[in-house]
C-alpha cells in the first residue's frame, strides 16, 4: 500500500493533479476522524481536514519519501488541529444566530470542555461520553490518545507524527490513559 | 494504593502498550491476586482502552474529496518552474536582462512622442517641419524625431528622420546616408547602430572615410 501512495506521490509531483485525488481518496476518512475526535464539531473537522490535504498538496515536494506518507499527513491534520483549538474560534461572534438554525447561537457549539453536571454525563450516549471524555483531556494527552486508541496507531509511529520521542509518548499514553479511567470512574 | 509498589501501576501500563517482559508480567499478576485494590484498577484500564478502542468510526462526509479539490491551487505544483529556474540561474539571468533591453527598446519607441531635433546652425523650424533653408550648409549629423524634415539645403553628414517624412528639394544635398525609420524592427536597427558606433568610434570613421 505504501509503495503504492508513494507511486501517486511521484505522479502528483510530475504534475499529474489527478493522481492525488487517490491519495485524497485512500486517506479522507483517517484523516476527518482525527480531526473530528480532536475539534468535536463535524463542520470545522471537514473544513481542517481538507485544509490539511491542500497544504500536503501545495508542499508535497518537501515531503521526504523514504518515510511513510500516512505519518506526514497526520502531523499536518493534528498541528492544524491544535492550531484551531489554542485560537478558538476568534473570527466567530459567539452571539451570532447559526444561519439556518431558529434561534441556536454559537454557544451551543463550543465544546463542551468544562465539566457538565454528574447527571448530564450519566445520560449521555456512550459514543458522547466517550467523546466528552476525550475532549476533557489536557491537549498533551488527547492527541496521544485519539491517535492510540481511535486511529490504532503505534506508538513508534506517534512519536513520528508528533515528533517527540517514544519515551515521552510512552509516559502522556500512561498518564492519559489514566486520566480517563479516573473520569469514566463514574460510570 | 498507597502500600503498593509503584512499579506495578507501571508495568500495567507497559502490558497494555504491549511492551512488558515475561519477568515483569508475572511480578504484576503475583501482586494482583492478593491485591483487590490494584486489580480493580487493572480491569478498570482495561476496559476504558476497550471502551475507546471499540468507538465507532466515523466517515468524511460525502462530497469530501470534490471539496478538497476544488480548494486546490490551479496552476500544478510549483515544484516544476521554480526548480528548473533555481538549477538554471544563468539562463534566468539572461533572459530577465533581454527582457528588460526589449521593454526599454521599445517603449523608448512608443513613447518619445516629442519633437525633437538635432541642434544645429542655419537650421529653421516651422511648426513641427525642420527646414534645411536654400543655400545653407548643416555640417554634422542631423536626427529629427516625430516631424518632418525638408531640405533645401546642403547637409553634410548623416540624415536620420524617425516616425517622420523627409522631403527633398531639388536643391538638396545629403552628403552621408539618409534613412526613415518608421517601424519598430527599423527603429530597433537604429539603436544598434548608433550603440555599436558610440562603443567602436573607429568604425565611424571608417564609414566615412569611406563615403
Amino acid at each position: 500500500m505504501d509503495e503504492l501512495i508513494n507511486k501517486r506521490v511521484k505522479e502528483v509531483l510530475h504534475g499529474n493533479q489527478e493522481a492525488f485525488e487517490e491519495i485524497v481518496i485512500h486517506f479522507q476518512h483517517r484523516l476527518y476522524q482525527v480531526c473530528y475526535r480532536m475539534l468535536n464539531n463535524a463542520a470545522e473537522a471537514e473544513d481542517i481536514a481538507q485544509e490539511a490535504f491542500v497544504r500536503a498538496y501545495v508542499n508535497l515536494e518537501t515531503y521526504d519519501q523514504k518515510r511513510k506518507f500516512s505519518t506526514w499527513l497526520y502531523r499536518i491534520a493534528t498541528n492544524l488541529c491544535i492550531d484551531r483549538i489554542r485560537k478558538k474560534k476568534p473570527d466567530y461572534y459567539l452571539d451570532a444566530t447559526i444561519p439556518g438554525t431558529e434561534g441556536l447561537d454559537m454557544y451551543s457549539q463550543i465544546a463542551a470542555v468544562q465539566k457538565l453536571p454528574e447527571e448530564e454525563v450519566e445520560k449521555m450516549e456512550m459514543k458522547d461520553r466517550i467523546q466528552y471524555e476525550v475532549n476533557r483531556l489536557p491537549d498533551k494527552y488527547r492527541t496521544i490518545i485519539i491517535l492510540r486508541y481511535m486511529e490504532d496507531l503505534q506508538l513508534q509511529e506517534i512519536a513520528d507524527i508528533l515528533e517527540m520521542p517514544l519515551g515521552t509518548v510512552k509516559t502522556r499514553v500512561h498518564r492519559g490513559r489514566e486520566a480517563l479511567r479516573q473520569q469514566m470512574g463514574s460510570m | 494504593m498507597g502500600k503498593c509498589p509503584k512499579h506495578v501501576v507501571h508495568y500495567m501500563h507497559a502490558f497494555l502498550d504491549g511492551d512488558i517482559t515475561i519477568e515483569d508480567e508475572q511480578v504484576m499478576n503475583e501482586h494482583l491476586k492478593i491485591c483487590e485494590e490494584c486489580r480493580e484498577t487493572f480491569e478498570e484500564l482495561g476496559q476504558t482502552v476497550t471502551l475507546f478502542k471499540g468507538v465507532d468510526t466515523v466517515e468524511a462526509p460525502p462530497g469530501f474529496v470534490n471539496g478538497v479539490t476544488a480548494r486546490l491551487p490551479k496552476q500544478t505544483i510549483k515544484k516544476g518552474p521554480s526548480k528548473w529556474l533555481r538549477q538554471h540561474p544563468f539562463i534566468v539571468a539572461a533572459a530577465m536582462f533581454l527582457l528588460l533591453m526589449s521593454t526599454s527598446f521599445f517603449s523608448s519607441f512608443e513613447n518619445e512622442q516629442q519633437f525633437s531635433f538635432t541642434k544645429q546652425p542655419n537650421l529653421v523650424v516651422e511648426g513641427e517641419t525642420v527646414v534645411v533653408p536654400a543655400g545653407k550648409t548643416v555640417v554634422g549629423d542631423l536626427v529629427v524625431k516625430n516631424g518632418d524634415l525638408r531640405i533645401e539645403g546642403e547637409v553634410d553628414g548623416n540624415v536620420t528622420v524617425i516616425r517622420g517624412s523627409k522631403y527633398m528639394a531639388s536643391t538638396a544635398v545629403i552628403t552621408g546616408s539618409s534613412e526613415e525609420i518608421n517601424e519598430i524592427f527599423d527603429w530597433l536597427w537604429y539603436k544598434m547602430k548608433s550603440m555599436a558606433k558610440e562603443i567602436i568610434p573607429a568604425s565611424k570613421d571608417q564609414k566615412l572615410e569611406n563615403e
